[in-house]
C-alpha cells in the first residue's frame, strides 16, 4: 500500500496542469495513466515530437516537478471513503491511498456503427493519428477522414504532412453551422490563427460538409468506402478510413466512486469539486471542451485540492472564456439524426460480443440489452457500444461496477489478501 | 537506446524503429487481422488508445495484450490469431 496527498488519474493536459499546481503547494503526488508516457491523446509521443509550443511547455513543466508517475497502468477499482485505488501495472498490482483525488480521465472517440465498420482498416480519427504517431506506416497510403469535429482537420493535416494521400474529409455538420462557428472564432484570435494555418496545409484536400460514410467495403480488410451527400452516393477506394463522431467523456471511474453525473458528464462546481468530498474532476470528463478548457480546469483542481482556493478562484475568467468556445464548438458539430439510420439489421453495434442492431431494437434499455444480448458485456465494457447506444436509442449505461477494466486474477487477489491481512491484525 | 528493435511477428523476425507500438509493428509486418471476433470476423485496432480491445494479440505467451498501448521490446514474440 502506498500513501499520497493527491492522486491524479490521467496525465493528459488536465492531469499534468493539476499535478503542476498541486506541486506548488508542496503536496506529494502520484499520477496514474494507461499510456506509456504523459501528454494524453492530444500530446501523445513526448515533448520532442510536439509541434505546438503550448504542448512542449506543459510537458517540460510536468517532467520538471517532483511526482511519481505510474505509466501503463489501469485503475481497476476504487473506493471513496477513505480514498483507495487498486492499480494494475505491467508487473503486478498496487493499492494507493490518497487524501484527495483528481479525476482527469479525458474522453474517447464516439464510433457510430455503419455497415462494414468492423473491417480491419476502419479506425478512429484520433485513433489513426495515435497509431501513426506510434509507428504505423502511412506514407503513400490512401485515407478517407470522416465523422465530425475540428479533429478531422487537424488529423487530415497531420496525415498529409506525413506522406499519406488524404482523399477527402467528410464532415456531417452542415456548412451553415460551421460558418456560424467561424464567426464566433473571430473573438478568439489564437484559435483563428490555428484554424487558418490548418486551412493552408489542407490545400488540395476536399472538405465536404453534410457528407458521411454510408458503408465500408472489402474482403477481409477495408478496400473502399461509399460516401453520401445530398442524396448522392459514390465510392472512394482507400487503404484506411479514419472515422469518429466527436468525443465522449471517460466518466466510468467517477461513476464507480459515486460522483453525481450531469447526463454523460461528471458534475462539478466552480472549484472542480465533485459531489464527493476530496474528489475533483477536470478536463474532458466534465464536458467536451478542448485543450484550453482542460488545462485551466486542471489548474483549478490542482489548486483547490491543495487548499489554494484564492488562486483557484482567480482562474474563473479564463475558464469562462474557454467554456464559451467549447459551447460554440459543441453546437456547430451537433450530430444529425440521419446518422441513426446508418446501421442495417445485421450491423454489429457491440463489437466485443457481436450483437447486431436488430437484436438491440427489440429491447428497451442498456440494462436489458446487457442481460439479454450481452451487449456491453465484453472486454471494452461498453466503452464503444455505450456512446453508440446513447446516440441511437438514448440509453445510458447506468451502473458501473469493479473491475472497470478487465484485470488479472492476481490483481484481484492482491486486494483480497491485503484485506485479509488487515482483518487478521485487528 | 538503439534505433531499431528486433522482434518476431507470427514467427517471422523483423526490425522496427524503437518506440513503435506492438499494433503498429503488426501492421508493418503486412498483417491486417489481429484477432477473430466471437462470430468469426477478422478484426484490427479501432480506437488506437486502449479503449476498444480490438487490437488484442499474444505477446511472449501472454494472451489478450492490448497491442496499441504496448511499445515493442527487444526479442518480443508477438502472435495474432
Amino acid at each position: 500500500m502506498t500513501g499520497t496527498d493527491v492522486g491524479i488519474l490521467g496525465a493528459g493536459p488536465a492531469g499534468m496542469a493539476a499535478a503542476i499546481r498541486a506541486h506548488e503547494a508542496g503536496a506529494r503526488i502520484i499520477v496514474m495513466d494507461d499510456n506509456p508516457g504523459a501528454g494524453g491523446q492530444i500530446w501523445r509521443g513526448g515533448e520532442r515530437t510536439q509541434t505546438s509550443s503550448q504542448a512542449r511547455q506543459w510537458l517540460r513543466r510536468f517532467q520538471g516537478i517532483e511526482q511519481f508517475t505510474l505509466a501503463n497502468c489501469r485503475v481497476v477499482s476504487a473506493e471513496a471513503n477513505p480514498l483507495k485505488l487498486l492499480v494494475e501495472t505491467g508487473a503486478g498490482a498496487e493499492e494507493i491511498v490518497a487524501r484527495s483525488l483528481i479525476l482527469a480521465t479525458g474522453a474517447r472517440e464516439i464510433f457510430l456503427p455503419f455497415p462494414g465498420w468492423t473491417l480491419p482498416g476502419v479506425m478512429g480519427v484520433g485513433g489513426l493519428q495515435a497509431m501513426a504517431k506510434s509507428g504505423l506506416p502511412i506514407e503513400g497510403k490512401t485515407i478517407v477522414v470522416a465523422g465530425s469535429g475540428p479533429l478531422l482537420l487537424a488529423v487530415a493535416a497531420y496525415l498529409k504532412g506525413h506522406g499519406a494521400e488524404v482523399k477527402l474529409i467528410a464532415e456531417q455538420a452542415p456548412r451553415s453551422a460551421l460558418t456560424r462557428f467561424g464567426v464566433k472564432l473571430l473573438r478568439t484570435p489564437g484559435k483563428l490563427a490555428q484554424a487558418a494555418s490548418l486551412q493552408l496545409s489542407l490545400l488540395g484536400i476536399p472538405y465536404l460538409q453534410s457528407c458521411w460514410i454510408e458503408r465500408a467495403e472489402g474482403d477481409g480488410h477495408l478496400e473502399a468506402v461509399v460516401m453520401r451527400r445530398d442524396g448522392k452516393t459514390w465510392t472512394v477506394a482507400c487503404d484506411y478510413a479514419a472515422v469518429a463522431y466527436g468525443l465522449y467523456p471517460n466518466a466510468e471511474m467517477a461513476a464507480l466512486l459515486g460522483c453525481r453525473m450531469s447526463g454523460a458528464v461528471v458534475a462539478v462546481d466552480e472549484l472542480q469539486r465533485t459531489s464527493i468530498e476530496n474528489i475533483y474532476c477536470a478536463g474532458e470528463c466534465t464536458g467536451i471542451g478542448g485543450v484550453d478548457l482542460s488545462i485551466v480546469e486542471g489548474e483549478i483542481a490542482g489548486y483547490a485540492a491543495t487548499g489554494n482556493l484564492h488562486r483557484a478562484r482567480k482562474l474563473s475568467g479564463r475558464r469562462k472564456r474557454a467554456q464559451a468556445f467549447a459551447d460554440a464548438l459543441n453546437t456547430a458539430f451537433a450530430l444529425r439524426a440521419e446518422l441513426k439510420q446508418l446501421p442495417r439489421a445485421d450491423t454489429f453495434v457491440c463489437r466485443c460480443e457481436d450483437v447486431t442492431f436488430a437484436r438491440l431494437q427489440s429491447v428497451r434499455s442498456f440494462r436489458v440489452a446487457k442481460l439479454h444480448t450481452r451487449c456491453g458485456m465484453g472486454p471494452c465494457q461498453g466503452r464503444v457500444c455505450g456512446p453508440a447506444a446513447d446516440f441511437l436509442f438514448g440509453w445510458r449505461t447506468e451502473s458501473v461496477r469493479p473491475p472497470v477494466f478487465p484485470a488479472r486474477l492476481g490483481t484481484l487477489i492482491t486486494k483480497q489478501s491485503e484485506e485479509e491481512e488487515i482483518t487478521a491484525s485487528q | 537506446m538503439p534505433d531499431t528493435v528486433e522482434i518476431s511477428v507470427n514467427g517471422r523476425t523483423m526490425r522496427v524503429p524503437a518506440g513503435t507500438s506492438v499494433a503498429s509493428a503488426v501492421f508493418a509486418a503486412g498483417l491486417t487481422q489481429f484477432r477473430t471476433s466471437v462470430s468469426g470476423e477478422p478484426r484490427a485496432p479501432l480506437c488506437g488508445m486502449g479503449i476498444c480491445f480490438e487490437c488484442r494479440v499474444t505477446i511472449d505467451n501472454q494472451p489478450h495484450c492490448r497491442s496499441c498501448q504496448i511499445p515493442v521490446q527487444p526479442g518480443m514474440r508477438i502472435s495474432t490469431t
